[in-house]
């Protein structure tokens, strides 16, 4: 048995991840002892106060993170070599933090509800009963959200950064516990909230098992939970490598279940559709970012040297993904439904970026690496959905949001601006010129094709030309055809809503028009810390 | 050693199958649990054979995210049966296609 030795604990660069974690227990102890009128602006004052100071110390991380052999990685190993804090993780922090504030500011907008947010007003009351009524127009409202949300965003903020894979288990199920119980407090729809929340949380759960079951095995296989000594394990052949080929694999199905990979995608637009809009914004933006951050670490670092086995796994999910997202996106009548297939397929190609890892030696110069175009992508994708899901929301009718497709036809007419911003953002997911998508699409197909994998890519731009097809048949229904009688209104939303959809639509259309600051902040990142 | 890795796959899959087959959702989540511990088993298992502590450490932490597992999803199940009357995960299908 080995001696304990006392870990180094890095106050200052582990400080993003205590600051949101504190803000999320300083939230629950606001639950207890605020009185309810001051809780609303306490609790959105304190997240957006947190958020924007972790953010400032990320900046300052990156600012002074030690360099190390001519800027290839930047940034500390932290607490026993368990959290990297290295550039890739630097720039996902960032990204994510920016995301969670704009989805705090989706949770307390109260203008388009009437005066009460999209949340239920008492989650305990059952739907359509006088305890129910009397909770709703006493105006009650469940302000729980903001710890809730702050405590999924410290999950995404760890998984990504976990060296480890017991801390990736543990950032896996932060980030996923309070994601089950935002989806269930939908205010209007309750039932089909609900439905969406038990199964999110029942195949949650399943994959979490799978994960944790190849966690066992990997560690069968090296005899540590570290990346680092995973990987020297691998290097060597050191054990039974059946062991890590079924690791590889169980611990592949939790990771493609959170990012929503086809053949796991069966939850994602199920939940998309019941979960109350602005926890469908963020959680399809902040969620991807975190697991693909973590996918990204755990393949390269703890599996980089057993890159031949698994990359033709890739291939195969990427294929399927793509296609299976593209063309049952076209078959969908709901604009939510339609949504979630369409990040079902953008999952595969951000895969075709994963897979188009190469040796460093092999890459010409200045060629951009797989793991700057899957941070590119993933900054151009979790703009463009916040912004499309948050437009999503101003739809409505009496009966709260509108979401079927054939009842937005005629929407360019009743609100120009609203059909407009909408249209660009589907734009951007389909990949045109001066929109973001194209750039970050440029960038993994040809980081994929340098890695030899023509066949993926063939088969990503077969995919992008029926996705594209998908998104200007809706461009068409709001444009060009008849409203049909009763179509829904566009409600002005506040300045909370409209700050969320300007800023979606100001980054897509910037790193499509100037990609190049955010590239260049990609590649400083350089390579994961090993 | 052999034994205690070849039991903990056996209730891996017995999990795993009585996830995939009942359908009342307590008995799903608790075949959920039974996959969990399989887990545990397994790391404990290889822990003893490496001679390290790691796996018997990530035990512990198993354990205790498998409680706050417990809370969310009693939660979350209790809600859909006082909206029900069931429990069972065939009468939530609202959501399809």
């Amino acid at each position: 048995m080995n001696e304990f030795v006392k870990p180094v604990v890095d106050y200052f660069e582990l400080l993003p991840l205590l600051i949101v974690s504190g803000v999320a227990c300083l939230g629950v102890v606001i639950e207890a002892f605020a009185p309810r009128r001051m809780r609303y602006l306490a609790q959105v004052v304190l997240a957006l106060a947190g958020l924007s100071v972790a953010l400032v110390v990320v900046v300052l991380i990156a600012r002074d993170a030690k360099v190390y052999a001519d800027g290839a990685a930047r940034g500390i190993l932290s607490v026993g070599g368990t959290i990297a804090v290295d550039g890739p993780t630097l720039f996902l922090w960032g990204l994510i933090l920016v995301l969670a504030l704009a989805g705090v500011l989706l949770f307390a907008e109260r203008h388009l509800g009437g005066g009460v947010s999209a949340f239920a007003g008492q989650a305990a009351a059952l739907p359509g009963t006088e305890a129910e009524r009397e909770a709703s127009t006493s105006g009650l409202d469940h302000t729980e959200v903001y710890p809730l949300l702050m405590f999924a965003v410290f999950g995404m903020l760890l998984f990504p950064s976990a060296n480890d894979l017991l801390t990736m288990f543990v950032g896996l199920e932060v980030l996923s516990l309070p994601l089950y119980l935002l989806c269930g407090l939908a205010r209007r729809r309750r039932l089909l909230s609900q439905e969406a929340a038990l199964k999110y949380f029942l195949l949650g759960a399943f994959s979490s098992g799978f994960f944790l079951y190849g966690v066992a095995l990997v560690y069968g296989y090296a005899g540590s939970m570290n990346f680092a000594a995973i990987n020297e394990a691998v290097r060597n052949d050191a054990g039974n490598s059946a062991l890590l080929l079924i690791g590889i694999g169980l611990i592949s199905v939790g990771l493609f279940f959170k990012v929503g990979a086809a053949p796991f995608h069966a939850w994602t637009p199920d939940v998309y559709q019941g979960a109350p809009t602005p926890v469908t914004a963020f959680m399809a933006a902040a969620t991807k970012v975190a697991a693909f951050g973590a996918i990204l670490r755990l393949f390269y670092v703890a599996f980089g040297s057993d890159r031949w086995s698994w990359q033709p796994m890739m291939w195969v999910i990427a294929i399927l993904t793509m296609l299976v997202g593209a063309i049952l996106a076209i078959t969908q009548t709901d604009v939510k439904r339609l949504l979630a297939y369409s990040s079902v397929a953008h999952t595969g190609f951000i895969l075709t970026g994963v897979l188009g890892i190469q040796a460093t030696s092999d890459l010409a110069p200045g060629e951009v690496t797989a793991l700057q175009a899957v941070l590119f992508y993933l900054a151009t994708y979790g703009f463009a959905t916040l912004g499309a899901f948050a437009v999503v929301g101003l739809v409505r009718d009496s009966g709260g949001e509108v979401t079927a497709l054939d009842r937005w036809a005629g929407l360019g007419k009743e609100s120009p601006v609203v059909a407009g911003v909408f249209a660009f953002f589907l734009l951007a997911m389909a990949g045109i010129p001066l929109t973001s998508g194209f750039v970050g699409k440029l960038a993994v197909f040809s980081v994929a094709l340098a890695a030899g994998a023509w066949p993926v890519v063939a088969v990503a731009i077969i995919a992008s030309i029926i996705a594209a097809f998908l998104y200007i048949r809706v461009i068409k229904a709001m444009y060009f055809d008849d409203p049909i009688g009763d179509g829904p209104t566009v409600v002005f939303p506040s300045v909370l809503t409209a700050t969320t959809i300007a800023l979606g639509a100001a980054v897509t259309l910037m790193l499509g028009v100037l990609p190049g600051p955010l590239l260049d902040l990609a590649g400083l990142a350089g390579q994961f810390l090993r | 050693m052999t034994q205690y890795v070849v039991l903990s796959a056996i209730l891996f899959t017995i999990g795993c199958i009585g996830v995939l087959t009942r359908r009342n959702a307590i008995v799903v989540f608790m075949c959920i649990e039974l996959m969990l511990n399989a887990g545990n088993l397994a790391l404990v298992a290889f822990a003893k054979q490496h001679g390290n502590l790691d796996g018997q450490i990530a035990a512990f932490f198993v354990m205790v995210v498998a409680a706050a597992e417990v809370v969310i999803g009693l939660a979350i199940i209790m809600t859909i049966f006082r909206t029900r009357r069931s429990a069972s995960v065939d009468d939530a299908s609202l959501l399809k296609y």
